[in-house]
């Protein structure tokens, strides 16, 4: 019992910071579940960050049901989801019952003004701390510049990120050496 | 039976948005053309009011539209069932995964993933330094190149990408001094 409640309030914190959507929630996990609780590596929340994306569902949720399932099975996931869901569910109402106009109030405009600043170098930090666990050769690298550039730059067409996501799982399957993904890779 | 009908149909919602948030948007216009429980205007003040508190979209949105359907049993139980199917459909992957961890297609797959994983959040953190440090709409009707950059934000980003280095904290202390500086300084 002491676990689930563990598991619950742990994600209950992370919810209560979710700003941004998910990829912001990265550098949060990394800091909580990798360093501090060592519940999973960053290879392993990276795993799930890409699975989250070709899966149905909100993507944070995903990751959350991940490591709660990892941690204690099926109803460590859902302590896992009542602890992330709580707050935001919890906050929506309040702003729906009575704050009709929240996202006009000045104050909430120049404190998210702030906040989105600050989402922006925590991504920056994670991509630039997660670029040697992922790009280990010269075809990872390739394929992180591709991807980059069809999820970045506007195209006329615009490519569903699932289906980026389900062909460098394949690119992974027909051109990966699966021991390079364990170790540093071909220095080559 | 408004509250069954709010589950399942947020239910149906969750298994087919893939790929976040803003997947849910086609799915939410529909389902308000159709039963009329939230009307466009509150998508529009939704995605406003979910881009300035925690917790993703969808389920921000969820939440709303139960609440004013149904009350407050609607609005848990609204989110609740946006969660559902993709809670199956995640523990099924983690038996998977469990099973065949050591399986060579599965770690090549893995190979393949991570940058694909390390692209797509670059390509969201641009996508914020896009919105948040730089004015987009003022240099597309004056082009003047100084009009392009938000020098207040710009100077925060650096102070935090250099204190981030510095000073090991944990990020939510990074989130709330960026908040208070943002008032602060009128952002």
């Amino acid at each position: 019992m002491r676990e689930y409640l563990e598991i619950y309030l742990c994600f209950l914190k992370i919810g209560s910071i979710a700003f941004g959507g998910g990829y912001a929630l990265l550098p949060i996990l990394q800091k909580d579940l990798d360093e501090n609780r060592h519940w999973a590596t960053t290879e392993e929340l990276m795993d799930y960050f890409a699975i989250g994306q070709c899966t149905p569902g909100v993507i944070a949720v995903n990751v959350a049901t991940f490591i709660g399932y990892k941690k204690k099975g099926i109803m460590g996931a859902l302590a896992a989801n009542l602890g992330f869901l709580t707050v935001p569910v919890i906050l929506i109402l309040i702003i729906a019952a009575f704050l009709s106009n929240f996202a006009e109030l000045d104050i909430v405009k120049h404190a998210f003004g702030g906040i989105r600043v600050c989402v922006c170098v925590l991504i920056i930090q994670a991509v630039l701390r997660l670029w040697k666990k992922s790009i280990v050769d010269k075809v990872t690298l390739a394929m992180a510049i591709i991807i980059f550039l069809l999820a970045a730059v506007p195209l006329p067409f615009s490519v569903p990120t699932a289906l980026l996501v389900v062909l460098a799982g394949l690119c992974g399957i027909l051109l990966g050496n699966e021991t390079r993904s364990l170790k540093d890779g071909d220095p080559s | 039976m408004i509250l069954i009908r709010l589950i399942l149909s947020f239910c149906k919602i969750g298994l087919f948005s893939i790929g976040g948030g803003m997947a849910t948007l086609p799915f939410l216009y529909e389902l308000s053309a159709h039963t009329h429980w939230f009307s466009y205007q509150d998508i529009a003040n939704m995605i406003a009011v979910s881009e300035s508190t925690p917790g993703p979209l969808g389920i921000n949105m969820s939440t709303y539209a139960g609440y004013v359907t149904a009350g407050i049993p609607g609005g848990i139980l609204a989110s609740l069932g946006l969660a559902f199917p993709s809670f199956v459909v995640i523990i099924i992957v983690s038996k998977f995964l469990e099973r065949f961890k050591n399986s060579k297609t599965v770690q090549k797959a893995f190979y393949g993933l991570r940058p694909a994983s390390i692209a797509l959040i670059a390509a969201a953190g641009l996508n914020v330094a896009k919105t948040s440090l730089l004015n987009t709409e003022l240099f597309s009707t004056t082009h003047q190149i100084g009009d392009l950059f938000l020098i207040k934000p710009i100077l925060l980003a650096v102070f935090l990408f250099i204190g981030q280095k510095k000073w090991k904290l944990h990020p939510v202390l990074w989130i709330l001094a960026a908040a208070v500086i943002g008032i602060l300084f009128q952002f």
